[in-house]
């Protein structure tokens, strides 16, 4: 078992070209917040990038930062709101849901994993997701090739674009060094506004009808019946809570949630959340915090259209036993289920109500060994994902069998090899 | 067409044009398959009019069944394919090859669906950029990103070339605005990415196809996100004696926390053309002019108009207008969106440039840009999009005069060195093209470009779909596809090991 533990550019590639000449397999890794996510890999040996941590180039009137792969997502946080700014897609931290304390402020994640698991928090709905910011990339493909894509421009359409596939890639196509993000300025001041006691296909309707208006509202979540009292606000009882934040300049704050009151005003009773519990409020919201048990029990991450993942809910507690809230305007479900993970039932329902996908979040190993922790696709569109994963790493030196069982096939390998020898 | 090298056309291919006609018409019937070169001459170029070319044969399909079809066709015998949209592509992306079919999306023309409870519009591709937003307007709806040709260009266009527009600072790229599409690769298996539902199970595929320039597959149909039109929109015509203060005061805009719907700069030349124009009523004695226009709720403007215009004040403006009427905000507006014609008028010809630049690099590459004109004796109108860094420089010069067409070029390329040498980029929206693709080593080494061109490989090995764009040089996939591991091992590495 090595660890390998770069502290340059140059220390990855000569690892990943290590592990290309002895073909063995790296588990690749930052703080490791997330390790807990993905299918068990066999992974004899790691590449542990905590330690290539820095912010390189840092201009607020530029909107933009570079940083290390390894860098904290804490450091840059602080650092970006000391000038008033900040990551607009509100990446998720981990560490609560795998049984990390509120506390805690070490290891909770890096802007490496963030790129690499591309799990963004509520204001996705609005701002977009960290593939959105991503604006270019260092990285060292499983061929042991060291490439740069994108720039530090927003505005660039030279050429694939190679930072968005690192997005959601889970280490397996590449080992990103260096990350340039689009930063953006931090809204002055924030309220949320809480309509109480909606069932979930009422406040899907109310969700939808706020987001429809030009109230601009930067996230839109339903903490139904029992949650509520699950993240932390000044929220009393136990009742639903339907949650519309506002971020932006003071008098406009102020007015919009005055539409949205006017706009709300039948749909149950209204109350404010200002800025104080707001933030911590839509913090546990992003960190699936009301799920965050300290148990091993499946937690689901659902995407789907805002206004059928309702229905689906409905559909599978009538097959299943499952807890649920919902981000991103209804469109985020998380689910903790009783027991078992249900993942065919899951997704023959979410595939009855329009389609979507699911990815298994917490479950214990044997779990995200047996079923699939990402949702499967359509074979045609798997086989074209396992030629791109065979095209940058044709060997699967990169956390094989994290997102699909298998590394790349023999059989791909065996081509390769033959086009080498040929 | 001045020494652009295209892939050498395949005489067995040229040799076979009956029979692959024939073929295409048992695909497609009727009108859909023009081979008659006075009807093919609509086609034979796009925005990009200095290149020409006519096609092989041009097939027109009405579904995707028909898509699927021609593509599987063309694979099966090798033949070349270029997809076109609405053609107004202004680096080449939609040239005819003179061996390849041209399979023009036109007839995908119907929005397939509206949705306001999930704000997403499901359109065919052929459908215009405009055409999506006037089909929500009556609900109070739009789609965000408004390429300056959204009257024409088709939003399978959009997706081809990750278009832009000057909301696109506040609103972002047509990447950031596409939530799906259903496609068809080059063998003829139709995919689906996305959908309704935000963000991939897998790698995210819809991004690196957003942007991909008709090289990957042919989209034949597009969900996009759709957003409440803002309550009031309010502009700002601020004027400075320098193009230093203008880019200082854009910088200081943004250092404020600001982000405006749309920020737009243009320099001397430019101001007087538009003005010449159509009388907009722009002051002519500064040397850069800025419109900076805020959206949202009337309050949020009023309150944002006011500090705008202090910093403008500080950056040493000569002039700041502010519009009280949308009559006038759109008449700040209405030089601008004319510069192109505008700039038309006082030359024969010219030449639109398209390079990113860091903000902070304006006065240098500004000056940069002086130096050249002389050089090249030339004259050149900066148009940009200043909020994001985007230029638009635009070459005046007579293609009736011989070589000037070389020289523009020569000049283009000169400024797009300059801006990637500044930490920018050769193209901020209008893609590489042909255009741009020889000066892709300008930017990526050859490392960076085999990346790019694996992803090619993994989609259409055998270089099929759209060949001679965006890459300067075509390697085949099993070229690309050697590992070089001498003797089987590496020199061991020495790094930190636990």
């Amino acid at each position: 078992m090595t660890t390998f533990m770069p502290f340059s550019q140059t220390d990855v590639l000569d690892a990943v070209k290590w592990a290309l000449s002895e073909d063995a397999p790296l588990e690749i890794f930052g703080h490791g917040s997330r390790r807990g996510i993905g299918r068990p890999m066999q992974c004899e040996h790691a590449l542990d990038l905590s330690g290539l941590s820095g912010v390189t180039l840092y201009e607020p009137e530029e909107l933009v930062l570079s940083a290390k792969a390894g860098t904290p997502l804490i450091d840059i946080e602080r650092l970006l709101a000391k000038h008033r700014q900040e990551l607009a897609f509100e990446p998720m931290n981990c560490t609560r849901l795998f049984g990390g304390t509120p506390t805690q402020t070490d290891k909770t994640g890096t802007i490496g994993g963030a790129l690499a698991t591309n799990l963004s928090g509520p204001r996705r709905l609005r701002a977009g997701a960290v593939r959105d910011h991503v604006l270019g990339v260092n990285a060292v493909s499983g061929r042991g090739e060291l490439f740069k894509s994108g720039g530090r421009v927003v505005k660039n359409v030279t050429g694939y674009d190679l930072s968005k596939l690192m997005a959601g890639s889970w280490g397996t196509l590449a080992v990103v060094t260096d990350i340039t993000v689009k930063v953006l300025p931090a809204a002055e001041t924030q309220t949320t506004l809480v309509i109480r006691g909606l069932t979930d296909e009422l406040a899907t309707a109310a969700m939808a009808l706020a987001l429809g208006s030009s109230a601009e509202v930067s996230a839109a979540a339903h903490l139904p019946y029992g949650v509520t009292q699950r993240v932390a606000s000044d929220m009393r009882g136990d009742d639903a809570a339907t949650l519309l934040r506002v971020e932006g300049f003071g008098p406009s704050v102020a007015y919009r949630v005055d539409t949205l009151k006017r706009l709300l005003e039948n749909a149950g009773p209204l109350s404010e959340v200002g800025a104080q519990f707001s933030k911590p409020l839509w913090r546990d919201i992003r960190d699936c915090v009301p799920f965050a048990d300290g148990t091993e029990r499946p937690v689901w991450r659902v995407s789907m259209a805002p206004s059928e993942a309702h229905k689906m809910v409905l559909a599978l507690r009538m097959e299943t036993g499952a807890d649920a809230y919902y981000d991103w305007q209804g469109g985020l479900v998380w689910l903790r289920m009783e027991a078992e993970p249900e993942a065919e039932t899951l997704r023959r329902l979410i595939a009855d109500f329009g389609g979507g996908h699911a990815t298994l979040m917490r479950a214990s190993p044997a779990w995200r060994a047996a079923v699939p922790v990402f949702e499967p696709q359509p074979a045609p569109l798997a086989a074209l994902a396992a030629r791109l994963k065979a095209e940058f790493d044709p060997k699967g030196i990169l956390s094989p069998g994290r997102m699909v069982s298998g590394a790349p096939s023999a059989k791909v390998a065996a081509t390769e090899e033959e086009r080498s020898e040929s | 067409m001045s020494g652009l090298a295209m892939p050498k056309p395949d005489a067995e291919t040229m040799r076979r044009r009956d029979e692959i006609v024939a073929g295409l018409r048992a695909i497609v019937p009727g009108e859909g398959v023009v081979d008659a070169v006075n009807e093919m001459r609509a086609f034979e170029s796009d925005g990009l009019t200095a290149y020409r070319q006519l096609p092989l044969v041009v097939v027109l399909p009405e579904t995707v069944g028909q898509v699927s079809r021609i593509l599987k066709f063309c694979n099966e015998r090798n033949i070349r394919v270029v997809p076109r949209g609405s053609g107004t592509s202004l680096s080449g992306g939609a040239l005819p090859l003179e061996d390849a079919v041209l399979l023009v999306m036109s007839r995908f023309n119907r929005i397939l669906g509206i949705d306001y409870p999930n704000r997403v519009v499901v359109a065919q591709p052929g459908v215009t950029n405009l055409g999506i937003s006037t089909a929500v307007e009556q609900e109070g709806f739009y789609y965000a990103p408004d390429p300056s040709s959204q009257i024409a260009c088709s939003i399978g266009g959009n997706v081809a070339e990750n278009s832009g527009g000057v909301h696109c600072l506040k609103y972002g790229l047509t990447a950031n605005n596409v939530l799906g599409i259903e496609m068809v690769l080059m063998d003829g298996e139709v995919v689906r990415l996305g959908g309704r539902h935000l963000d991939s199970e897998g790698y995210d595929l819809l991004g690196v196809m957003t942007g991909s320039e008709g090289l990957l597959g042919v989209v034949t149909e597009v969900t996009v996100r759709i957003l409440k039109k803002p309550e009031t929109a309010r502009a700002l015509l601020i004027g400075f004696p320098s193009s230093e203060q203008g880019g200082q005061c854009v910088a200081d805009i943004i250092g404020a926390g600001i982000i405006p719907g749309g920020m737009e700069m243009m320099d001397r030349p430019a101001i007087h053309a538009a003005e010449d124009f159509v009388h907009a009523g722009y002051p002519l004695e500064c040397e850069a002019l800025l419109i900076v226009e805020l959206d949202g709720p009337g309050v949020e403007v009023d309150h944002l108009i006011g500090l705008v215009e202090q910093i403008a004040h500080k950056n040493g403006s000569t002039t700041c207008q502010i519009s009280t009427s949308e009559a006038e905000r759109l008449n700040f507006w209405a030089g601008r969106k004319a510069a192109f014609p505008a700039v038309g008028r006082i030359s024969p010809d010219y030449y639109c440039m398209d390079g990113t630049i860091p903000r902070k690099q304006l006065p240098r590459v500004l000056a940069g840009m002086r130096e050249m004109s002389e050089k090249y004796g030339l004259r050149v109108a900066n148009v940009f999009h200043a909020g994001d860094g985007n230029l638009h420089p635009l070459i005046l010069y007579d293609a009736n005069v011989p070589g000037e067409l070389d020289k523009a070029e020569s000049f283009g390329a000169d400024i797009l060195r300059l801006c990637v040498e500044v930490g920018g980029v050769l193209t901020g929206e209008h893609g590489v093209g042909v255009e741009k693709r020889d000066l892709m080593p300008e930017m990526f080494n050859e490392i960076d470009l085999d990346q790019q061109m694996r992803v090619k490989c993994a989609f259409d090995p055998n270089h099929l779909l759209n060949p001679g764009k965006v890459f300067p040089q075509l390697r085949r996939c099993a070229e690309l596809g050697r590992m070089h591991i001498s003797g089987g091992k590496l020199p061991f590495p020495n790094i930190p090991r636990f």
